[in-house]
């Protein structure tokens, strides 16, 4: 399946020769526009627009209360630490497995690609069970854990472990294609001068693929962030110890404090405005440079 | 003649990368083929095929086929737009289609719940049109399709892109009419494209949690989903019940997958590009 969240790997902008003759007529045009921003605001302005409204319905005070108190805090922490356990984690995995794949020719490559984009295609839900399942108190890893002092379900370990596999993928789709399309020449110059291959993995590899290995990272980090059917399998659902910032959102949602709900939510809004604004600065970026 | 590989780090870097997979992936997969069986057959027919189970599959399959559906038209239509026109809007358009991506499930999913409330600022005009959404499958349908909007956007917005103009300008000065310069033209290069997006935002949508279950009402047999069962089970500490139900879920989804990857490959060989 193709990637669709992917960089994309340079546009031939064919060339006209009857100018003009393309262009529907201006009634087509309207009703095409209007039609995409009826739906464009209904689907997407509107649910964003609403977070802020209701976010601030009862006031600046209400807002920030609902931000800086203890719970809030303690599953801003929660969400922080896990994802910067997760995302540097799955990019290693990303750049060692888009090496492997991109650089040498094996058997079950496909089979191997495939298996990486798995976790795609399991419903989140199903991602937290199978944790559950693996490291249960019940299950001989479990108690195994546990006679060591160490709670993985229903605790921070399985909300980590369960955000691992959801955003499993991320990084390495975006470097596999990348790398592949760059070929080897160029690692295999710098060997042929004399280069180390450290020297090589960082002088000529990581330069070369910047943008993708960012692209990956930022997706990853959204995900990881926001991440909440897997995790609301997995956590204990005990405030200010398993709670992460969308759990929190939606215990406040469930107990009808909504204003506190949306302004919370509003902190993970202004992280996805913040991704697509990266993506696209590096979207411009990558363009300028092929 | 074969050349040698001359590149270092095949070995680490394919040891490190089959070893992480199976711990983190494959691993914690495979228990989903054991646990299903671990209180017998009878508990796992009991569990994967009750009634009520049963109309949890066929709501998730109904919604995430039509949501995809709504999705090729508008997608297609956004695609469009964002390539062929430049309009007031266009960049904030083409920078927000993202935004089911980026955007929490969570967030989506509380925001549109009040947003087609009874007196929300759409959900009172549903209202009083005797639409309801709250509750009902259409508005899992509508969580569905915001969730899988991008998808189709992204997947046939570089196809329209890479389209050569010659191609149209030829049969447009040959007397082609606009219309059949669409169906016989571009619509067949698009296709690919289309079923790839449909396909992926059909399959998001299959397994969808966090954006469904707010707007859902989840009432048993009308508006509950299929992952929704798995978290009941599992609240009733039924583990091999909730795994017999998410196992099932999953080998139909894979399925529907091959099913349409199938359907993907004819296409684009009856068009010559396979």
């Amino acid at each position: 399946m193709a990637a669709v969240t992917g960089l994309r790997l340079g546009r031939s902008k064919g060339s006209s020769v009857v100018p003009g003759i393309r262009k529907d007529p201006l009634w087509i045009k309207v009703l095409i526009i209007s039609l995409v921003m009826v739906f464009f605001s209904f689907l997407i302005l509107l649910p964003l627009a609403l977070v802020f409204t209701e976010a601030l319905r009862k006031g600046w005070e209400v807002y920030t209360t609902a931000l800086v108190e203890n719970a809030a805090f303690e599953a801003i922490k929660l969400t922080l630490f896990t994802t910067l356990v997760v995302v540097p984690l799955n990019a290693l995995f990303g750049l060692f497995a888009a090496w492997a794949i991109a650089k040498f020719s094996f058997k079950g490559k496909t089979l191997l690609t495939s298996l990486i984009d798995l976790p795609f295609s399991v419903s989140p839900v199903i991602a937290g069970l199978i944790f559950i399942l693996l490291l249960g108190a019940r299950t001989p890893l479990g108690s195994w854990f546990r006679d060591f002092g160490l709670q993985i379900v229903f605790a921070p370990p399985g909300i980590i472990l369960a955000t691992l596999f959801v955003t499993f993928p991320f990084v390495a789709r975006e470097l596999i294609p990348l790398m592949q399309s760059l070929g080897k020449e160029e690692e295999e110059a710098a060997l042929t001068l004399g280069a180390t291959p450290w020297q090589m993995f960082f002088r000529v590899t990581l330069p070369n693929i910047k943008w993708g290995l960012i692209y990956g990272l930022i997706l990853c980090n959204a995900r990881a962030m926001g991440e909440f059917g897997a995790v609301s399998v997995v956590s204990g659902h005990i405030r200010g110890q398993t709670n992460t910032i969308p759990l929190h959102v939606e215990i406040l949602y469930n107990e009808y404090s909504f204003a506190a709900s949306f302004a919370v939510a509003s902190l993970l809004v202004f992280m996805a405005l913040i991704t697509i604004l990266v993506k696209n600065w590096v979207e411009h970026q990558y363009g300028k440079e092929i | 003649m074969k050349k040698k590989n001359v590149l270092p780090g095949f070995g680490l870097s394919m040891g490190y990368t089959i070893f992480y997979l199976s711990l983190v992936v494959l691993l914690p997969l495979s228990t989903l083929l054991f646990s299903p069986w671990e209180k017998g057959w009878d508990h796992f027919f009991a569990s994967a095929f009750s009634p009520q189970v049963m109309a949890a599959y066929g709501l998730s399959f109904r919604t995430a086929l039509f949501a995809a559906l709504v999705n090729v038209v508008f997608g297609f239509l956004t695609a469009w737009a964002l390539v062929r026109y430049r309009f007031w809007g266009r960049k904030i358009v083409d920078s927000l289609v993202d935004l089911p991506f980026a955007l929490p499930t969570a967030v989506a999913g509380i925001s549109l719940a009040t947003l087609f409330s009874p007196a929300g600022w759409l959900g009172q005009y549903f209202h009083a049109w005797g639409i309801p959404v709250i509750n009902t499958s259409t508005g899992i349908m509508i969580a569905l399709v915001f969730i899988g909007f991008p998808f189709l956007v992204r997947t046939v917005q570089p196809v329209l892109e890479e389209l050569e103009p010659e191609i149209e300008e030829a049969a447009l000065s040959l007397g082609a009419s606009r219309w059949q310069v669409f169906h016989k033209v571009i619509l067949p290069n698009v296709a690919p494209a289309l079923l790839t997006g449909f396909t992926l935002s059909f399959a998001r949508a299959l397994g969808e949690y966090g954006s469904v279950i707010f707007i859902a009402g989840n009432l048993p047999f009308k508006t509950e989903i299929a992952p929704l069962l798995i978290m009941a089970k599992l609240d009733q500490f039924d583990y091999s019940g909730a795994s017999s139900i998410a196992l099932t879920l999953l080998g139909l989804s894979f399925l529907s997958l091959v099913m349409l990857n199938f359907i993907q490959s004819r296409l684009t060989r009856r068009l010559g590009r396979g």
